[in-house]
This record gives C-alpha cells, structure tokens and sequence, in this order.
C-alpha cells in the first residue's frame, strides 16, 4: 500500500511536469519517468507482461523517437516561447468534466461489488511474480491474445499495417540517393566540369 | 535463524557489483593486451607486473580529472546522461543467471518474465547516449547521438527476432527455464541463424567496430561523448564494457548452453563454464574489433533492415513451423 502511494505520487508528479516543463527535452525526461514508474505499478498489480511491454515499446521506441525528432529539430535548447493565457477560457469546461469524471469513478467505486479481504490474491513488489496461472503472466496473457482476443489482435496488427503503408505512400517515391560506383564517377565529373568552367 | 530478504538481495547486489566491476576492468586490460599482440606490440606493460595494475592507475587518473561542463551544454540533462547509461548497464545484472546447484539458481531474482526484462532494461539504454549527445550542445556529439539512436532502435528489432525462435524452442521466457531446457542440445545447434542475427546485432546494440558508427574518430572525432570529461566520461565507458559483458552472458544464456557442461564435463562447476563461455564472447569481440573495418552508415542500416530484419523473421517464422509439426 505504501508503494502503491509512493509510486503513485510520482507518476502524478512526472505527468505534471511533463506538460510544465520549458523544455521538449525535460517533458520527454519526465515521460520517462512516468512510464518507468507505471511500469513498476504494473509489476505490484503482478501484471508483469504489460510492465516490460510498457517498457519495451513505450520508454524503448516511442520516446526514443520523440528524443530523435527533438535533437534533429534542435528546437530543445530554447525554452517554449510562452503564448497568450487561454487559461480563463479553459479553466471552467476543464473543471467540469474532471469533476463528472471523478464523479462517475466515485459512483462506480461505491457501487462496485463488494471484495472480501483476503479473498484477493495480492504479491509484493519482490515475491513470485508472473509464474503460470496468475493473472497478467507471460503465458496468460499469449494464451488470452491468441484464443479469445484473437480478432481485436489481427484488426490491430492491420491497422498498423494501413499506417506503415500510408507513410510509405506519403513520404512518396524520392528515389533514394544510391551511391553507387557510376553514379560516384558522375558526380565526379561533374565536378570536376564546374572546376574547369570556373577556370574559365 | 531466518535471514530477512532484503538483506540477501543487498549482499547479493553489493557482491555482483563488485564482480561486474572488476571485471570491467580486466577486460579493458584484456582488450588492449588482445589488440597490441593482434597488431605485433605488447600493450599496456608499464604499471605493475605484466600491466595488471593499468586499470586502477586509469580509474586515478579518470577521477582526478577536470569534469568540465561546455556553456552550450544543458546542465542537468548534460549530468544525468552519464547515470542514466550506467544505471541501465548495471541493473541487467539483477536477473541474469549464473549457474545453478541444489539450494537453486545463482540469481539476485530469478524473473518468469527474464528474457522480456532484460530486452527493457537494455531498450532504456540509448537514452544515455542520445540524451548526452543531445545535451552537450555541440555538433558531434549531436550527430553522434543521433546515428545511436538510429542504429540501436533498428538493430533491436532484428536482435528481438532472434531471441524468439529461442522462446519457441524453450517454451518460457525465464532465463533459467531456457537453460535448463538446453540440457541436450545447445540452442546454437537448433537456432544456427538466430545466434549468427543475434551475435551481429549484440555487436550493433553495443556500438563496438565494426558498428562503431556512434564513435567514428574519423568524421566525429568521438561521437556522443566528445564533450565528456573525467570520470562522467569514465561512465560512459564503464557502461560500454559493461554492456558488452551483458550481451557475452546472453548469448551464453540463450544459445551456448549457460552453465551446461559440454561433453558431460560435469566435474567442474557449472559457474566455470558459464564464465569460460563469456570470457569467448569477449574475446570474440576483441578480434572482431582488431580485424574488421568500420561500416559506411547507409550501409550499416541497409543491412539491418533489409538483411537481417527479413532472416531474422524467416528464421522466426521456420522454427515456428517446424515446431508446430513436431509437436
């Protein structure tokens, strides 16, 4: 329970200053942070499949290309330029739907079936996780991917599918730049035919 | 007298810390003995008998040196970089297995999910090296970080292919299940290609020659860590090494059997074999380091990509075949 609070804060924390932070690189830092840490609730929820998932394709791709895209733009030097306020106009239909929200998250926790202590299979952060037949382990979670989830699997792996091939026909056919042995004499003497013209 | 846990895994990790670092440090004495004889000099042969105290008198100088810190650099990022490389580097060593006798497996935890975790671990890797190539504000280091991160993301997922005809063959993805499901035959004999895709890619992922695009004295004088200084420089070198020993214990773990005696040699201890099997993998790649030249980098993602992406997933797709009909 301590850890559940502990971790918890930090994700709050990280998520903050995710969108606080002055510079694309600290948001991307404190991203990872976030993600690290969830990954660890995940882990004491003993959801460990989707803890290293989390890790593997989240931390270990998709941040790393945000990292990419912020040091080749070189714009992670200078802080955010600070726009006009919106934040009056923002505030009240924020404030509103967190607050529906909340309440419906309160008005299902109340009503929720009632759990007898005990009953819960609970491990720690350090004892046996992800050993066959618990909820969330690698072998589960294959088993429930490739039986009952088995149409949500293939309909994602299409989609992604359809997004690799629309980049593809979107990044268009530039024919790449191939350095090959003729195409290294032609520059070459193209070169060496703009030297003699300067010479000229 | 129960002995608490935490204190068994602390003893354990302040144990393994100490082992992972010396042998740092002997293998980089190794290295530069491996490559002076390879290249007909003698190497590091001044301090103490034979050079063996050359890495302590480099760990003096690396600490005594000035930790300097470029104005363009971003100084938090600039610092945290060095850690973030070595935290990664080190915490591998958490679930890898050493070998195994009655009271249970040599391990600080033993993870169902092994394989997949130390796949993570090592993904959050390149931060270090893209993170400080980005930070210190200078254009080598710039270009340097950003061929790792190209390089790293797209070997990883051939090296991922590798590791799954292996999961396949095993049926689990603990570390010490897919030892001791290699009792008969070393994966290496079954999974030929995925251990050649999985040798090469562990040389990519570690950014050694000749890989070493992320370093190439020759256009980037020395990649991502040119502005590093003093000891934040020695971390990064520390979690090069380190690195490299992770990817030796893998492939011994995946494919050569781990602590598996060869030949019914079960006379001597299963922890020597395993030792003996890294200590190959590293001099393997000592030789490769001393005899290959650098790749041209539109080369290096060419066959990455195109080479062994498509035999890694062939591989993948074969065994899974051949599994599935014999059962």
């Amino acid at each position: 329970m301590i850890a559940f609070w502990v971790l918890g804060a930090i994700v709050v924390a990280s998520a903050v200053w995710t969108i606080a932070a002055k510079k694309p690189v600290y948001s991307v830092v404190a991203l990872l942070v976030n993600f690290a840490t969830l990954a660890v609730l995940y882990v004491t929820l003993s959801a460990e499949f989707l803890a290293v998932m989390q890790i593997i394709v989240y931390s270990g791709a998709i941040l790393v290309l945000f990292v990419f895209v912020i040091a080749l733009l070189s714009s992670g030097v200078a802080p955010f330029s600070a726009g006009p306020n919106r934040m009056p106009n923002a505030a009240a239909p924020a404030i509103i739907i967190v607050l529906t929200a909340l309440g419906f998250l309160a008005y299902a926790a109340m009503h929720a079936p009632a759990v007898a202590p005990g009953s819960v299979h609970t491990t720690s952060a350090i004892g046996p996780v992800g050993a066959a037949g618990i909820f969330g382990s690698v072998a589960d979670f294959g088993k429930a991917l490739f039986t009952v989830q088995l149409l949500p699997f293939e309909i994602t792996a299409l989609i992604l599918m359809v997004a690799v091939i629309g980049v593809v026909a979107l990044a268009g056919d530039q024919r790449p730049y191939v350095p090959t042995r003729k195409h290294a004499l032609e520059v070459e003497r193209d070169v060496r035919e703009a030297i003699l013209r300067g010479g000229e | 007298m129960m002995v608490p846990l935490w204190l068994i895994v602390l003893v354990k990790s302040a144990v393994l810390l100490l082992v992972v670092v010396t042998t740092f440090a002997y293998a980089m004495l190794a290295e530069r003995k491996v490559l002076g004889w390879m290249q007909l000099r003698p190497g590091p042969n001044r301090v103490g008998p034979w050079g063996l105290m050359q890495p302590a008198a480099d760990a003096a100088k690396l600490m005594l040196k000035e930790d300097l810190t470029p104005k363009t650099a971003d100084p938090l990022i600039y610092r945290l970089a060095p850690f973030i490389s070595l935290l990664t580097a080190f915490s591998v060593y958490a679930i890898i297995p050493f070998g195994s006798s009655s009271s249970g497996t040599w391990a600080i935890g033993n993870v169902n999910a092994g394989i997949l975790l130390i796949l993570a671990i090592t993904s959050i890797g390149v931060y270090g090296i893209s993170l400080g190539g980005w930070a210190s504000g200078s254009k080598y280091p710039l270009l340097g970080s950003v061929r790792a991160t190209a390089q790293m993301i797209s070997y990883e997922l051939a090296m991922s292919l590798s590791f799954i005809g292996v999961l396949i063959l095993a049926g689990t993805t603990s570390l010490d299940g897919i030892v001791n499901a290699q009792v008969r035959w070393w994966f290496f004999v079954p999974q030929f290609f995925g251990c050649i895709i999985y040798i090469i890619t562990a040389v990519a992922e570690t950014n050694r020659t000749p890989f070493d695009l992320v370093e190439a004295e020759t256009e980037l004088v020395a990649g991502f860590h040119t502005e590093y200084s003093g000891l934040r420089f020695g971390l990064f070198f520390i979690a090069e090494y380190v690195n490299m020993l992770t990817v030796s214990c893998i492939a011994t773990l995946l494919f050569f059997g781990g602590w598996n005696a060869p030949l019914g040699l079960t006379l001597i201890p299963g922890v020597v074999w395993f030792v003996a099997k890294v200590a190959m993998f590293m001099f393997f790649y000592m030789w490769l380091r001393a005899t290959l030249p650098r790749l041209r980098y539109d080369r290096l993602m060419a066959f990455g990509w195109k080479v062994l992406l498509p035999l890694a997933t062939l591989n993948l797709v074969v065994t899974a075949i051949v599994v599935a009909f014999r059962g």
